[in-house]
């Protein structure tokens, strides 16, 4: 009786037309600065899947939406909104330059686990002590994460000014790794497979990394014990306690978990493109996980789907305003703005009078 | 304030409240049907009923919490439309609600004036609730500091404030919800005597309640509901509470379960001075102790609220207790590390929750994975020690549908889109196909249609019969009758007398329920 | 540390937390009415635009200021129309909230004036200018009064000083008015204002819509009072430690007032000192004085010193009973 909807129109047709909306209202915005939507959306596909090296750069930012997305759509699955993907993704950068600047690496290879370990490692670190705090003493998570934010860049930037800067470099940034930690790019790999693609794009093997990590998430929340408690957790406490699951270790796992996925994002960011610890290598990503996470519905499918579409509004921004200069790189922000607004704050807008509609369509229709 | 000009004539004819044939309902449940009511000015009036006799739904149509699908209200003999509470309290109509509706962290003073108070300004409202409620509590017993912080006040307290909020609005007519609910008996008889000072003094009060006793202390006049009708108004001098008692639990179909007699064995329970204190530090469960054995069914009766759920849900591993738990002789933790609800399935103990739907299922979740919910370690369900084997509980789920007759047998839907009755079949096919040494069960058939209630009766007699205790607490006396061996009623937290099922009657059940023991 | 260098800071501290005062007491009407609000920064960032990007139109700054007003209080509505109307959840509103202000200010910032984001340098009329005190000029020289009277008492924006009176006229108005007796009720226990027969609705806007208003001063303070302009992104996290400010204070007025002060001072003695010696304990680097307001939250939250219990009713929307 409660459930007045098909699933499809759960799972899908309300996601689009929350989409739908912010594109909608994306459109007028576009309107209003005076430059035509149509031409706009059309650089914004050219510009991120129109040729091989677009594709370079759309999906080196979808790796990085793919992890930040995985780490609040998990914390989601046990009703926790952990909106601290910025920090422990700049932790997770530490966490990876330290893994990159501890030996001379003879091999990527050999470094890449460590590299992914220290990431994971140092992200998880950081959300341990919000999930702590929430799991044993009550703080919001939320508020905590948030704080956590702004102690980590504080932190990070106190480490590059202080402790971890290049000799004789005047920029707050380390070393440049050695060449053992460098981990193949694009260009690298498919040209083993004698495969050409651009040089210069920074998508790299962390993408394979991303989509392992949705196989991960996937099994972890649908396969696993684990996955079973956080999920019975997520929709209802007291019968997750009726079950035996303890929260205490309920939301301390899953924040470990997401904590470490924010953190691999820095594999893609640090080890990956800039190849040194710089001060800003978050750039947001771990806020974009958010509206992903949101689009996707904390499904791995849904989160790389969106991560994808976040990447090509990425991409394609930076192009936008190469072409359309009225029309700056901040739009993407507006849109990403509205795509949060729409799926996550708003969405019972769409969804009231939709399953009304339901309703009178089954009663037409017995 | 139409209803304050017309109630100081105290000599009128009219009564102070009068429904005409008022009814509700939600959805498919009809939760008033056709309740005609008239309650006489300056009188308390008593409504009585069992959980869910719709006794809540009807007082909410009054004070214009829902709207009634048809019927009248007259307030003082005049066609009154309550669409909201601002006209209710216009109408002189308060309410003291079962849970309180006071603002923990105001001042009394505060909670009074709140939504009444006379200007834009708190000051003088504040300095005229503080000399009325001087003077209230001189007239009415009803003493508060006006200063106090409502958290920090006792239960008792914060009700004389949720009627000293009714007054300050001038209400004539004050309805109290199961207002001794929370109530210690020394707090609950003071609240009579407030009651009976306030009636004297003109104002008509209806007592919405389902301990006989207080009917039988306070009232004027009652009235009986029971599955959304009003069966009976009398006046309280003429009846007795055998027969409150009785036209409130009523003569229900006869059900017949086949039962040979019981053949117990050793104690599989054994619980000693079991002792619950809820966060408010009332004792909610007070040194029970009880056994039951190998192949019998102890029937735990009485009124809902008297420390059954508490009992339960301390057996089921959710609450903690001070006392002694044995299982088969050993002993297991009732507090901290060990006495969690996993712990207890792993001694055998299977619970089948009262609330199916807040604590027995997980409603967004598939049948499937509700029918491996709290058994989910086991080995049965998985492949190792991460993954899951969910092509067994699927399998295990469809052979448990099948047994138990769900219906819909689709493993694929979720919970909640299968009817009460239906959710109800997952829990027990997942705890019986457990093969429990101990079988706790709350409610097995609340909000279950016939059919399915003599299946489940003959499903919980099977289990007995394969050699389980089983300790089955119901507010269903009939359900009791049928299906125990032994019974026990509990009466405000502890256990008040136990019979042999086949030695005792309804009557004498009925009068231990509402507190009446034969010393006493 | 000589006296001179003390009064610097401490008018500079005087500077620094005045939008935080505002974006406090802001978040302290929305969440005593029971409205979780994480987009002050966003509200305080629309205003701060609209209010330098109009002013640098008419040259008035008051009409900025209107402006900027405006932008806040309609970003409060989209707010409440989420978290009170469609029971969305509040947190993740606010975070929308932030990131369309960041988008659309850089964004129509770009498509106006073409500088990158920013507005024309203000001037004159089109910025708040500091207001001397009679004699600030004659008594400066007097030792000790003189530089308390003259510069730290004397010579800021108009906003400035109407910030230490709004937080006491908050206060009058939530202890000391119906309104507010109403208001907090309805943060902390919604039903009994319900049942009380008041509008939960009805008083949750009137909310948001005050907590837009005070955003809205905040924000225009900094592009029309602080600075002479707007810059991408200048409110730089204030919202967040307005927030941060809010709980430390345990969503009490006066309380937030000092909050904020002892915020605004840590940001003034980061600014005067890359480093601190304190003798024996070694250098305080500047980044832990930054980090400091949100680490005391967290020590806050944690409940170690003195538990903030937020309103009871915060971030749920409200749900008649069934």
């Amino acid at each position: 009786m409660n459930s007045q909807m098909p699933k499809w129109a759960d799972v899908a047709l309300i996601p689009l037309l929350n989409l739908l909306l912010a594109f909608l209202v994306s459109g007028l915005v576009v309107l209003w600065i005076g430059e035509n939507p149509l031409h706009a959306l059309v650089i914004i596909i050219k510009g991120s899947i129109g040729s091989a090296y677009s594709w370079g750069y759309t999906l080196y930012y979808t790796t990085n939406f793919v992890f930040t997305g995985l780490a609040v759509a998990v914390a989601f699955h046990a009703k926790m909104f952990n909106i601290g993907g910025e920090g422990q993704a700049t932790l997770g950068g530490l966490g990876a330059a330290l893994a990159c600047l501890s030996i001379d690496w003879p091999h990527w290879l050999l470094a890449f686990p460590v590299i992914v370990a220290g990431a994971a490692l140092f992200g998880a670190a950081w959300a341990a002590v919000p999930a702590y705090l929430q799991a044993r003493r009550g703080s919001h998570i939320v508020i905590t994460t948030i704080m956590f934010n702004f102690i980590a860049f504080a932190l990070l930037v106190y480490l590059l000014v202080h402790v971890m800067k290049a000799p004789g470099s005047m920029a707050p940034e380390t070393k440049t790794f050695p060449p053992g930690a460098h981990l193949p790019t694009a260009h690298e790999m498919l040209a083993w497979f004698g495969i050409g693609f651009p040089k210069s794009p920074p998508l790299n093997v962390s993408f394979l990394l991303a989509l392992a990590a949705c196989v991960f998430v996937w099994a972890l929340i649908w396969r696993t014990r684990l996955g079973y408690a956080i999920r019975a957790f997520g929709f209802s406490e007291p019968a997750a306690v009726y079950a035996g699951i303890s929260p205490f270790r309920v939301i301390m796992i899953s924040m470990l978990i997401s904590g470490g996925l924010a953190g691999m994002m820095a594999v893609n960011t640090v080890a990956g493109e800039a190849e040194r610890l710089l001060i800003d290598s978050v750039q947001g990503a771990g806020f974009v996980g958010i509206a992903v996470a949101l689009m996707g519905r904390s499904h791995p499918v849904g989160v790389l789907l969106a991560a994808i579409l976040f990447g090509i509004l990425y991409q394609g921004g930076a192009e936008l305003e190469f072409e359309l200069p009225a029309v700056s790189r901040e739009m993407i922000v507006v849109i990403q703005a509205l795509v949060i607004l729409f799926t996550g704050a708003l969405d019972n807008m769409v969804r009231m009078p939709v399953e009304k509609l339901f309703i009178r369509m089954r009663r037409g229709a017995p | 304030m139409t209803g304050k000009e017309q109630s100081a004539r105290p000599d009128d004819a009219a009564p102070a409240i009068e429904l005409r044939g008022i009814s509700k309902s939600f959805g498919p449940i009809r939760a008033n049907r056709d309740i005609s009511l008239s309650v006489a000015s300056g009188t308390i009036h008593g409504i009585v009923g069992e959980n869910g006799a719709g006794k809540s739904t009807l007082m909410s149509i009054l004070y214009g919490f829902y709207k009634a699908d048809a019927g009248e209200i007259r307030i003082n003999g005049k066609p009154t439309a309550i669409p909201d509470s601002q006209a209710a309290i216009g109408a002189g109509i308060g309410m003291v609600h079962q849970h309180f509706m006071l603002v923990q962290n105001f001042t009394v003073l505060e909670n009074v004036v709140l939504g009444a108070e006379d200007g834009p300004l708190l000051g003088p409202s504040l300095a005229k609730a503080r000399s009325l409620l001087t003077r209230l509590a001189g007239e009415y017993e009803l003493s508060v500091d006006p200063d106090a912080v409502i958290e920090e006040l006792s239960v008792g307290y914060q009700q004389r404030v949720e009627i000293l909020k009714s007054l300050y609005r001038q209400a004539d007519i004050l309805i109290l919800d199961e207002p001794t609910g929370v109530l210690t008996p020394s707090e609950a008889s003071h609240l009579f005597r407030i009651l009976r000072s306030l009636r004297d003094e003109g104002k008509t009060i209806i007592l919405i309640t389902h301990k006989l006793q207080e009917i039988m202390a306070v009232t004027d006049t009652v009235s009986v509901m029971r599955q959304g009708e009003m069966t009976a108004t009398v006046r309280t001098c003429d009846t007795m509470p055998e027969e409150l008692a009785q036209l409130m639990v009523g003569r229900k179909v006869l059900l017949r379960v086949k039962k040979q007699a019981a053949n117990p064995g050793d104690v599989v329970l054994d619980a000693t001075n079991l002792t619950v204190t809820d966060d408010r530090g009332v004792e909610r469960l007070k040194d029970v102790s009880l056994q039951v054995r190998k192949g019998e069914i102890l029937g735990i009766a009485g009124v809902a609220g008297n420390g059954q759920t508490e009992l339960l849900e301390v057996l089921g591993g959710i609450s903690s207790a001070t006392g002694s738990i044995r299982i088969n002789g050993k002993e297991v933790s009732c507090s901290g590390p060990g006495s969690d609800a996993g712990s207890r399935r792993r001694c055998g103990v299977a619970h089948v929750p009262e609330d199916r739907q807040h604590l027995g299922l997980v409603m967004d979740f598939h049948a499937w994975e509700n029918m491996a919910f709290g058994y989910h370690h086991d080995s049965r369900y998985n492949h190792n020690r991460l993954f899951m084997d969910n092509r067994a509980i699927r399998h295990a789920t469809a052979r448990n549908m099948e047994h138990f007759d769900v219906r819909p047998a689709t493993a694929e839907s979720v919970a909640r889109n299968f009817s009460g009755g239906n959710q109800q079949k997952i829990v027990l096919a997942r705890e019986f196909t457990r093969g429990p040494q101990l079988l706790v069960v709350g409610q097995p058939t609340r909000g279950v249609d016939i059919g399915a209630i003599e299946f489940i009766h003959q499903r919980i007699v099977d289990l007995r019969d394969s050699g389980a205790a089983v300790l089955l607490i119901s507010v269903e006396l009939d359900e009791i009758l049928s299906l125990s061996d032994r019974v026990a009623v509990m009466f405000d937290g502890r256990i008040i007398g136990e019979r042999i099922t086949s030695e005792t009657n309804e009557n004498e059940l009925g009068l231990l329920m509402a507190g009446i023991t034969s010393e006493s | 540390m000589d006296f001179a260098t003390v009064i610097q800071i401490l008018d500079s501290m005087m500077r620094l937390s005045t939008p935080l005062i505002f974006a406090c007491l802001a978040g302290l009407f929305s969440e005593r009415a029971g409205i979780f609000d994480i987009g002050l920064e966003g509200k305080m960032l629309a205003s701060a635009f609209f209010s330098a990007a109009v002013a640098a139109f008419t040259g008035s700054v008051l009409l900025g200021m209107m402006a900027g007003l405006t932008a806040s209080m309609l970003l409060a509505l989209v707010h409440g129309m989420a978290s009170i109307t469609f029971r969305g959840n509040q947190l993740i509103s606010g975070v929308a909230i932030n990131f369309f202000a960041s988008g659309m200010t850089a964004l129509i910032g770009q498509n106006w004036f073409k500088l990158g984001g920013r507005t024309p340098s203000l001037s004159g009329d089109g910025r708040f200018l500091p207001i001397e005190f009679p004699f600030a000029v004659n008594i400066e020289s007097v030792p000790i009064l003189g530089p308390i009277y003259s510069e730290l008492f004397s010579g800021h924006t108009f906003l400035v000083y109407l910030s230490i009176p709004t937080v006491f006229l908050a206060w009058w108005i939530l202890f000391r008015t119906r309104f507010g007796l109403r208001l907090r009720a309805v943060g902390e226990n919604p039903e009994a204002v319900d049942t009380g027969g008041l509008s939960v609705t009805g008083l949750r806007y009137q909310a948001t819509l005050i907590c837009g208003l005070l955003c809205g001063l905040g924000g225009a303070y900094l592009s029309t009072g602080m600075a002479a302009g707007f810059i991408r992104d200048m409110t730089a996290g204030k919202g967040f430690i307005a927030l941060a400010a809010l709980i430390f204070a345990k969503w009490r007025p006066v309380y937030a007032l000092l909050a904020c002060l002892l915020f605004g001072l840590l940001e003034a003695i980061a600014i005067r000192f890359q480093n601190i010696e304190i003798t024996g304990l070694g250098t305080v680097p500047l980044q832990l004085m930054q980090a400091l307001p949100y680490i005391l939250t967290v020590v806050i939250l944690a409940g170690f010193v003195g538990k903030a219990i937020p309103p009871r009713a915060g971030g749920e929307p409200y749900v008649k009973e069934r």
